[in-house]
């Protein structure tokens, strides 16, 4: 059983009366526990890509299974559960919820849940990716790689089965880009999590099991 | 749903916009005080007049008469109760010879020790003494009156052929509001010295009344309900303690009610400044919302954590505010001073204070539904890539949901204020064509300014400008919420000048502006020789005839035949085909003439005439109706103490709007010449002196003549209008001050915006000075706009009311209207650069760092 399987996906954006077909029957399949990266230029379509698998957003036509659950014939709401249930998220810029503590951050997707013990948890989190004594900062007054270690904790607290992660570097510096993939690379291994990485880094692709290119809203390769 | 959880969010979310959410619900803080200030002053009026209602009548019972009573209801009325007092008083004109004062007022002879109950407030306090000792010919003069003679205690006061010391001067009269001092002042002699005075002959409106004090614990009105009916028919007025407890109470009670319409006014201005700060606030945590949804909340959560924030925040405004009313209403009874008939003791309602917090969480919460509601339709795909997303998905059908439960709401509270279903559609409706009006023309002047603005003004003015337009910006709420403020303002100002224009109007030209009455006829030869010699041209003169109606179509009132005393029900029971009771209790004055007047005009039939020995007279068309009665009915009067039968000949449409002498009943001429009567004449004075003059020479040759002149009417008018409008404009500051807080709110609201704009254009070379110039300018320009649209609308308003309503021509007094232009201008200039300091104090370098 796939964790996650794509069928002829295939997105269409309509703007000032012209389609823009961004995504073209892509269709792949990731089994449980793989790590995956997604490939290609600027504007090739990847963003748009993880959104659909992530069920984000709506496919034009094509469908989308998480866990073997189809994702398009869910509304909004329903898509949020399954979110919060199987999916972690990180971003390019952080995302975190600017009003809330770095540990309050953690907490949100445990809360959500309505899980006993959130504090405990969040804050076990935050001691494993070396923050352990700033929980009780808010974004603002951390720097961008703490931000994404922060968002690291936030995207393992709910035990996903998979984890999205789009251009998780793209805003940080080459020195702590490499301590924060390699705490999300070791923190996956741990947890045994399906990764898939949206990347233009070639090199960062590299440490995945398997690559897929777009290009122009096509798939390259396999 | 994990309730708790929303909860901690909601309060987490709000820890670093705390402040500013109170801002947002400072909005409605004015609107509950208002409304919490005139419900708990509603609420204690009504409880000192349950408290005080002895105090109101002075008395148990009183009875009262204007005709004389036969000799066995004489008897009975003297058998009543333990103790009595007694009353005569009648309109006369009364003047002080030391100061040459002269002017129209009632005079009550007074027998016994009137008050039993309240405080009769005289100064000095021992005058009442003197004055009940009655062995001396001493007086008490109301304080309005002293004041308008230019008298004080210690003069002397001349009523008709004698004069009297003023002993006291009366401050306040139990039961009686200071106001009505104002209208109809009143000076006080022992009963016994009144006949003296030769004013009280035949034809003078007296009318006479027993106080009655009843052993303690008396059931009054039981004690009387056997002699009731007999009274009735004797055409005596009872008044027990009763009756004028509810009366007052229901007078008042409908006051309070109106003014908390306009106290709501305030609130829902204050509601819509909530709404528009919470759609900032809204767009402000859109980002927010995409992540928690990202996150896997649900649309609905996400919602209410944003909705629990303002009902908190709504909660602890209204809260504010009903403590602020409750002291507020410490100062409603100076507001309404002279109105009162009562001393108003101000205690905490508890009611008042409840439902006000009650309303103001409800009311905030459902306009801040309206902006709140697009948070569920935030898309989570915003954490991906904002650029292409929309803020919010397009139209939503539960906004018209929330429109409708804010018009319900607002109908509902209308309703449970007034009872009346009518008039809280007609208040909603109202207030909803107001908004709209207000909005459309704000609108139209901002499209205006844009439109017509020179390119070619210097930077500072444009900078200033494009400032009103920039991305969400509140220009039109605020100018729509500053504009109704002046609106309310202005038009109280207006509708005033337009009430005292009419009443002016009615004497203008060559219409008549005083009129003598109570003339005898052998005087008349005498009065008309006293105007001619002041140079005024007699205009009018009217024979009056006083007389009682007996039957209608031969049938006299339900009360008058047999029936068991023992049945009130049975005429309680409108009798809608027979003639009301009331049609042969009162007196009847009428003239005879064989034709109309110019005031007049035949609606059907024929003017007064007399055929075949038949006398047919001609009756005002309304009161036709109330009589219940039709051409061809006839009418059976007593002519003090001769019965005369009449047919209805015709109706007239009767224009009551003028100096005239206006009657509802005409009889044709040849008739009642030789039945006693008095005569009423008609003069234009040019000015107050000529009237004083006049007035003098009748008191010292006529003394039993009455004068009235329209500078007396317009000044008293003028008095009670002033009086009114000082209540009414202490509601509507409310209105104003609530728009000027949403002012405020926006404008912090905008602070972040204006900082980094202000900061560029400091970067870019501009000065601080430029920048202070460009803030005060965009400020005064949003005031004037307000103001001038508020303005306008009132003119509009108060236009139509003269053309249709008043039938008045237009003229506006432009000094009123200026000074508030002004003052909305500068004050939306000040709180505009106060609330700015901030923005232009700091220096650019902060900003960059980040520190905004
Ligand atoms: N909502 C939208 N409307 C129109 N065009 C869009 C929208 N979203 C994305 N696009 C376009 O789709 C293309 C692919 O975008 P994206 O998936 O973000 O690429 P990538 O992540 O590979 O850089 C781009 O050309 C972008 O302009
Ligand atoms: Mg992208």
């Amino acid at each position: 059983m796939s964790i996650l399987r794509v069928e002829d996906l295939t997105r269409t954006y309509s703007s000032g009366g012209r389609d823009l077909t961004v995504l073209h029957g892509v269709s792949f399949a990731i089994e449980p526990g793989d790590t995956f990266s997604i490939v290609g230029p600027s504007g090739s379509g990847k963003t748009t890509l993880l959104g659909l698998c992530a069920g984000l957003d709506r496919a034009t036509s094509g469908s989308v299974y998480l866990n073997d659950i189809r994702l398009d014939t869910l509304n909004e709401d329903q898509r949020a559960a399954i979110r919060n249930q199987y999916v972690g998220f990180i971003f390019q810029n952080f995302q975190l919820l600017p009003t809330l503590t770095a540990l309050e951050n953690v907490m949100v997707p445990l809360e959500l849940r309505g899980e006993k013990g959130a504090k405990q948890t969040a804050q076990s989190l935050l001691e494993r990716v070396g923050l352990g004594q700033r929980g009780h900062h808010y974004p603002t007054q951390l720097s961008g790689g703490e931000q994404q270690r922060v968002s690291l904790a936030r995207a393992f607290a709910n035990r996903p089965k998979i984890l999205f992660a789009d251009e998780p570097t793209g805003n940080l510096d080459t020195d702590t880009s490499a301590t924060v993939i390699d705490l999300l690379f070791e923190l996956n291994r741990e947890a045994g999590t399906t990764l898939v990485l949206v990347t233009h880094d070639l090199d960062l692709a590299a440490k995945t099991n398997r690559i897929i290119r777009i290009k122009g809203g096509t798939m390259a390769n396999g | 749903m994990n309730t708790s959880w929303l909860f901690k969010m909601a309060w987490r979310d709000s820890r670093r916009s705390r402040q500013r959410l109170l801002l947002f619900m400072s909005a409605i803080v004015l609107g509950i005080a208002a409304l919490v200030a005139i419900n708990s002053f509603g609420d204690n009026l009504a409880r000192s007049i349950d408290e005080q209602a002895r105090e109101l009548l002075g008395a148990d019972l009183t009875l009262s008469w204007s005709r004389t009573p036969t000799k066995r209801i004489q008897r009975l009325l003297t058998s009543i109760g333990q103790d009595r007092a007694y009353e005569v008083a009648f309109p006369s004109l009364v003047s002080i010879p030391r100061t040459g004062g002269v002017r129209l007022a009632q005079v009550k002879g007074l027998e016994g020790r009137f008050p039993y109950y309240g405080d009769w407030e005289v100064e000095p306090r021992s005058a009442i003494a003197t004055f009940r000792r009655a062995d001396q010919q001493v007086a008490l003069v109301d304080d309005a009156l002293l004041v308008q003679l230019g008298a004080q205690p210690g003069d002397s006061v001349r009523l008709g052929e004698l004069s009297f010391l003023i002993a006291g001067r009366v401050e306040k009269t139990p039961g009686q509001a200071a106001i009505a001092a104002t209208v109809a002042p009143t000076v006080f002699v022992p009963n016994r010295y009144l006949a003296g005075t030769g004013l009280l002959q035949r034809g003078s409106r007296v009318s006479y009344k027993y106080y009655y004090q009843f052993a303690p614990g008396t059931d009054v009105a039981r004690a009387i309900r056997p002699v009731e009916r007999r009274l009735e028919r004797a055409g005596i007025n009872t008044d027990t303690v009763a009756d004028r407890k509810r009366q007052t109470g229901r007078a008042f009670g409908d006051l309070t009610k109106y003014l908390s319409l306009v106290a709501f006014v305030a609130l829902l201005l204050g509601c819509v400044g909530v709404a528009s700060a919470v759609q900032l606030y809204v767009k402000e945590k859109v980002a927010s919302v995409a992540i928690l949804r990202t996150l896997g909340a649900s649309g609905r959560q996400a919602m209410l954590i944003y909705l629990l924030q303002t009902a908190i925040m709504g909660l602890i405004g209204a809260t504010i505010g009903a403590v602020l009313g409750s002291v507020v209403q410490l100062a409603l009874p100076q507001v309404f001073g002279r109105f009162l008939p009562i001393a108003v003791q101000t205690t905490l309602s508890v009611p008042a204070v409840m439902s006000g917090i009650g309303t103001g969480v409800l009311i905030s919460v459902l306009f801040a539904l309206l902006p709140l509601l697009s948070i569920r339709k935030v898309s989570p795909l915003r954490t991906l890539r904002s650029a292409y997303e929309a803020d919010t998905a397009g139209r939503d059908p539960l906004r018209w949901l929330a429109y409708g439960l804010i018009l319900a709401f607002i109908i509902g509270f209308a309703y449970w204020q007034t009872r009346n279903l009518q008039l809280a559609g007609w208040f909603t409706g109202g207030l909803v064509v107001a908004f709209s009006v207000l909005t459309a023309v704000s609108l139209g002047l901002i499209w205006l300014v844009r439109r017509l603005f020179p390119t070619a003004w210097s930077y500072v003015w444009r900078q200033s400008l494009a400032n009103l337009y920039r991305p969400n910006n509140q220009t039109v709420i605020l100018v729509t919420a500053i504009g109704l403020g002046a609106f309310l303002i202005a038009t109280l100002y207006l509708t005033q000048g337009l009430l005292l224009s009419r009443v002016e109007l009615s004497g203008s030209g060559q219409q008549p502006n005083m009129v003598l009455f109570d003339i005898q006829n052998e005087q008349i030869a005498g009065v008309r020789d006293a105007v001619r010699e002041q140079k005024l041209p007699i205009l009018q003169e009217v024979p009056v005839v006083t007389m009682r109606l007996t039957g209608i179509n031969g049938r006299s009132s339900a009360a008058d035949t047999a029936k068991p005393i023992d049945q009130p029900q049975q005429s309680a029971r409108t009798d809608t085909t027979g003639p009301p009771p009331w049609a042969f209790t009162r007196e009847y004055r009428v003239t005879y003439r064989d034709s109309l007047i110019s005031s007049e005009k035949p609606a059907s039939g024929q003017g007064p005439y007399q055929a075949n020995g038949n006398v047919y007279i001609s009756v005002e068309k309304d009161f036709l109706s109330r009589l219940r009665a039709k051409i061809g009915d006839t009418l059976d009067f007593n002519v003090q103490g001769l019965p005369l039968q009449t047919i209805i000949g015709g109706t007239r449409e009767v224009d009551w709007n003028r100096v005239q002498t206006n009657f509802l009943v005409v009889f044709p001429a040849g008739v009642l010449e030789q039945a006693p009567q008095f005569r009423v004449l008609m003069t234009r004075v040019p000015d107050n002196q000529t009237s004083a003059r006049l007035q003098r020479v009748l008191v010292s040759r006529f003394p039993n003549v009455s004068a009235i002149d329209l500078g007396l009417i317009l000044k008293t008018l003028d008095e009670i209008l002033g009086q009114i409008s000082f209540v009414i404009r202490f509601m509507a500051l409310f209105s104003i001050l609530t728009g000027l807080l949403v002012l405020s709110s926006s404008v912090v609201l905008s602070k972040y915006q204006r900082l980094r704009e202000s900061v560029l254009l400091r970067t870019l070379g501009a000065s601080r000075k430029q920048i202070l110039q460009i803030t005060a300018i965009e400020y005064g320009l949003l005031g004037f706009l307000a103001a001038l649209s508020g303005i306008l609308l009132s003119i509009a308003g108060t236009w139509s009311l003269a053309r249709f309503v008043f039938e008045v021509p237009y003229q506006i007094d432009p000094l009123p209207l200026l000074v508030v232009a002004t003052t909305v201008t500068v004050l939306t200039l000040l709180i505009g650069l106060f609330n700015s300091r901030d923005v232009l104090a700091r220096s650019p370098l902060d900003v960059l760092r980040g520190k905004g």
